[in-house]
């Protein structure tokens, strides 16, 4: 890594015009994640920031190379690990899409149902985290109470509350737990009473309000150019939900509303984010009771071969949109993969959105940017 | 019934009798020192204990529950903890300056205590300029916190006690107006004069409009120069990791932890005394069998219990709040607090003169 | 727009495109000095092309293959644009300018495969360490104390 002594020569002298020049990170309570930022800093006002990324780069691309296509899909539960049956689920479509394998209804319905939960946990954790950075401490707990029942409802299912390996190419690896369907409704009956928690706490708390609107404003072009997807481009009013725009799974059989504010701000995000989650419990809601009956998994062979070609498959995570690259030579290991990470590109946004700041701002602008750090790296 | 003024009176007299007065002045003002200073420690156990429950239940979770009963020797533990730990001096802090500042803090505490009356009779130093002195003493803090931000040869600690140190001073003007309300209700600064005349009711109910806008007034200037949730910017953790104090550690940091404390019990205890009644009991009207009851509660009693519940109202505010932006608190005391205090008191000069209030 | 008008379209602008519709969605293969002003074209012509969603690189044993993804919010329709690159001096006109995403995703490119964009206005490595030596996503890329071959 960097020599230390030369970090702190190169960046800890006043700039010109007695700019001072701070680092933020990498280990720092604010950012999530091993993220080094640079700032030039004048008085309290922000002139630039700029990330250096790569404390927790594991080279994940290039190992890839080396693995088989039953044995990659689990690494990308480790790149973003929030919603980590999502990047799953875009993995094993884009192999059943190369491979023309035709996956049962029974394993489609529960993985958006599990896709879903995934949303609303990596949105509850977000929700603490910011509301922590912004110096509100009890949100935190009160999400985390929430994100608890989605935990245990995935221990049971799939044996692992983090890196949730579950979701193989042709459907799932195991059955439902029994008790599965009784406890995603009593999380939805529990989900539902305590929403008005979060209103009241943090959503109409005056001192969130100001501290959130009119900061770190996204025009439309400026998120298109970026290259911003999900709720970040979204709170600035552009239309970009994968689930709605190219259907995978059993998304064009659900109703739900794509959520878009037009203000751009902080708090438009923040406000995306939540009405998000209102928007999957009801996805669950609708798909819970219905599970139709049937083999869980496809018959597939045990060594997967793709075709020779080039694939593609996206997917909306609660990020972004996770795109997933592989060009294939006929083997049974990629020759190429890439990894389209939606972190990467809310990233690259944020010099933009806060300069001319003040630090208080970096961190709501930083914190509705919901960065996971290993998703960028990778 | 017990009575602390009892206690005093009659080792007062015990030591005029023994000694000569020199003598027994002397060894009276040993024991008040050891007394406050006890007091300090004692208060700082039970309010750091009291702020974890506290956050806890907020929280919903437990809070400390294994050292001792119920985790009543937490703070004990933490003590004895950070007074093992190294106190480490950055390499090209001003030494002097570094070492000093954490006593000042205390010191402005412990100077606060003594026009403090705790319980009926039971004050340190009745002195006639009460009020006066407690605003002039409250702003030596500042220079503490200066002190330690500029001793620490640290960009943060810089940036923090910077932010701090405007705070504080733009804060205390409010703080200070509110206070002035009161006095212009009573007509003096002595403190157990203030607290006599709220014999047949509290100044919060006797005052009402202008002594209610006061007292709002004054919890939020005072959790600002306290440096609490929400305008705990100088120690914003997420923000600049602990501010002033980053560079401290060990016993030096035992004590700005600890003057913390002290003083929100400090800026409590006067609130309870010039807007709640110090020591009085609360009497109704003519309810004469009520009020009887409730002269049996002991007067220290009735003093700590406003205080605490002042103290639990102002860590409330802690844990409900996210933290306000540098430019939107001194936005809200310029803009907001400063001309609302000051219309307060030409509302209470002009009811005062008129006699409206009860 | 259907594959053939986005072909006679694309011939319009650059007339030594080559055409590959095995895949998904249609691969244009063109020179790397006609890149430029075909990425201009798509993203201000009527196509309207503004959502630039992955730009990468691809080793084949004999050339550099860079390839973007390109889409638009208007008719979501998405084309892929490739050219080929010299293994031995990889040189190509950056196009940071059309879209912004593609400072960060170039950098990146640069740092794993070498290829040097020209007028990026600050190309230097983004996740590697500063004085690492070599180009990790290449195949030919050897590190004998961090790479296992089975």
């Amino acid at each position: 890594m960097y020599n230390q002594t030369e970090i702190i020569k190169d960046t800890s002298e006043l700039g010109a015009d007695g700019e001072l020049v701070i680092n933020m990170g990498p280990q720092h309570p604010a950012t999530h994640g091993v993220l080094h930022l640079v700032v030039t800093l004048n008085g309290e006002t922000i002139k630039k920031i700029e990330p250096h990324l790569g404390f927790i780069h594991r080279s994940i691309e290039k190992m890839c190379e080396s693995l088989t296509y039953r044995q990659f899909i689990y690494v990308t539960s480790r790149m973003d690990y929030l919603s980590s049956h999502i990047n799953n689920l875009g993995c094993a479509l884009l192999i059943e899409k190369g491979m023309q394998i035709e996956v049962p209804d029974r394993a489609k319905y529960i993985r958006v149902i599990l896709s879903e939960l995934t949303r609303i946990a990596s949105h509850e954790l977000w929700l603490g985290a910011m509301a922590m950075d912004l110096g509100a401490f009890t949100p935190f707990f009160y999400a985390f109470r929430e994100r608890e029942m989605i935990t245990d409802i995935m221990e049971d299912t799939c044996g692992a509350r983090l890196t949730m390996n579950y979701i193989v190419p042709g459907g799932l690896m195991y059955d439902l737990h029994p008790d599965f369907q009784k406890k995603v409704k009593a999380f939805i009956t529990q989900f539902k009473s305590k929403v008005t928690e979060y209103e009241d706490l943090v959503t109409n708390n005056i001192i969130f309000q100001s501290r959130t609107k009119g900061v770190g404003i996204l025009s439309a072009e400026d998120a298109i150019s970026y290259g911003c997807t999900g709720p970040v481009a979204r709170a600035s009013g552009v239309s970009c939900d994968i689930r709605k725009i190219y259907p995978y799974e059993v998304y064009d059989k659900v109703e739900f509303d794509e959520v878009i504010e037009t203000a751009g701000d902080s708090f438009a995000r923040y406000i995306v984010r939540v009405k998000e989650m209102n928007q999957s419990i009801r996805i669950i809601e609708q798909l819970i009771d219905n599970i139709p009956e049937g083999d869980f998994v496809a018959k597939t062979k045990n060594v997967l071969k793709l075709p020779k070609g080039e694939f593609y498959s996206r997917v909306e995570t609660a990020r972004g949109e996770f795109g997933v690259y592989i060009v294939s030579e006929g083997g049974t290991t990629p020759h190429r993969i890439k990894f389209r990470s939606p972190g990467f590109s809310n990233l690259s946004v944020l010099n933009h959105i806060a300069a001319g700041g003040m630090i208080g701002d970096l961190m709501a602008s930083m914190g509705t940017l919901d960065l996971v750090i290993p998703d960028i790296d990778r | 019934m017990f009575s602390l003024e009892g206690i005093t009176t009659s080792v007062q007299d015990w030591l005029f009798m023994k000694f000569n007065p020199t003598m027994a002045l002397a060894m009276e003002c040993v024991i008040v020192i050891l007394l406050s200073i006890s007091l300090f420690a004692l208060l700082g156990l039970v309010l750091v204990l009291m702020e974890r429950k506290v956050a806890a239940q907020i929280q919903i979770r437990l809070g400390p529950n294994r050292v001792g009963p119920g985790g009543m020797f937490q703070t004990v533990a933490d003590t004895l903890k950070l007074i093992m730990k190294e106190g480490l001096v950055p390499d090209k802090a001003d030494k002097f300056l570094f070492n000093l500042a954490p006593f000042v803090v205390m010191m402005v505490g412990m100077l606060l205590l003594a026009p403090i009356a705790f319980a009926k009779n039971f004050q340190i130093w009745d002195i006639n300029i009460g009020v006066l002195y407690i605003s002039a003493v409250s702003s030596l803090s500042v220079i503490g916190i200066l002190m330690a931000g500029w001793a620490s040869n640290n960009k943060y600690s810089l940036l923090g006690a910077m932010r701090s140190g405007a705070q504080i001073v733009s804060y205390e003007l409010s703080a200070g107006f509110a206070v002035l309300t009161i006095v212009v209700l009573t007509g003096s600064l002595q403190l157990s004069e203030i607290v006599k005349a709220q014999e047949n009711g509290w100044w919060i109910f006797k005052g009402h409009i202008p002594a209610l806008i006061a007292f709002v007034l004054y919890i939020i200037a005072v959790t600002a120069e306290t440096n609490r949730a929400p305008f705990d910017l100088a120690e914003a953790e997420s923000e600049l990791t602990a501010g002033f104090h980053t560079e401290y550690s060990g016993m030096r940091f035992a004590l700005f932890f600890l003057a913390e404390y002290i003083n929100i019990f400090i800026v409590c205890a006067i609130g309870a005394t010039l807007f709640f009644g110090g020591w009085m009991p609360l009497h109704i009207g003519n309810w004469e069998a009520f009020n009887h009851i409730m002269d049996y509660i002991p007067s220290s009693v009735w003093f700590m219990g406003k205080t605490f519940f002042l103290i639990f109202l102002i860590m409330w505010f802690r844990w409900t709040f996210p933290r306000l932006r540098v430019d939107q608190l001194l936005n809200l005391e310029w803009k907001y607090l400063l001309p609302i205090s000051l219309f307060n008191l030409l509302l209470v000069a002009v009811i005062a003169i008129l006699g409206w209030h009860f | 727009m259907t594959n053939e008008e986005i072909k006679e379209y694309i011939s319009s602008l650059a007339p030594a495109a080559t055409y590959d519709e095995t895949g998904e969605w249609l691969n244009i293969l063109v020179e790397p000095t006609a890149l430029k002003p075909l990425m201009a074209a798509l993203r201000t012509g009527k196509m309207q092309m503004n959502y630039l969603f992955c730009v990468t690189c691809v080793d084949f044993k004999t050339q550099l293959t860079m390839v973007y993804h390109l889409s638009a919010t208007t008719h979501r329709q998405s084309i892929v644009i490739k050219a080929n690159v010299n293994r031995e001096t990889p040189v190509i006109e950056t196009v940071c300018d059309i879209w912004r995403t593609a400072e960060f995703l170039e950098r990146e490119v640069f740092e794993m495969f070498g290829v040097q964009f020209t007028n990026h206005p600050d190309l230097r490595k983004l996740i590697l360490e500063d004085d690492f030596k070599g180009f990790p996503l290449r195949k030919d890329f050897e590190d004998p104390i961090n790479m296992i071959k089975l």
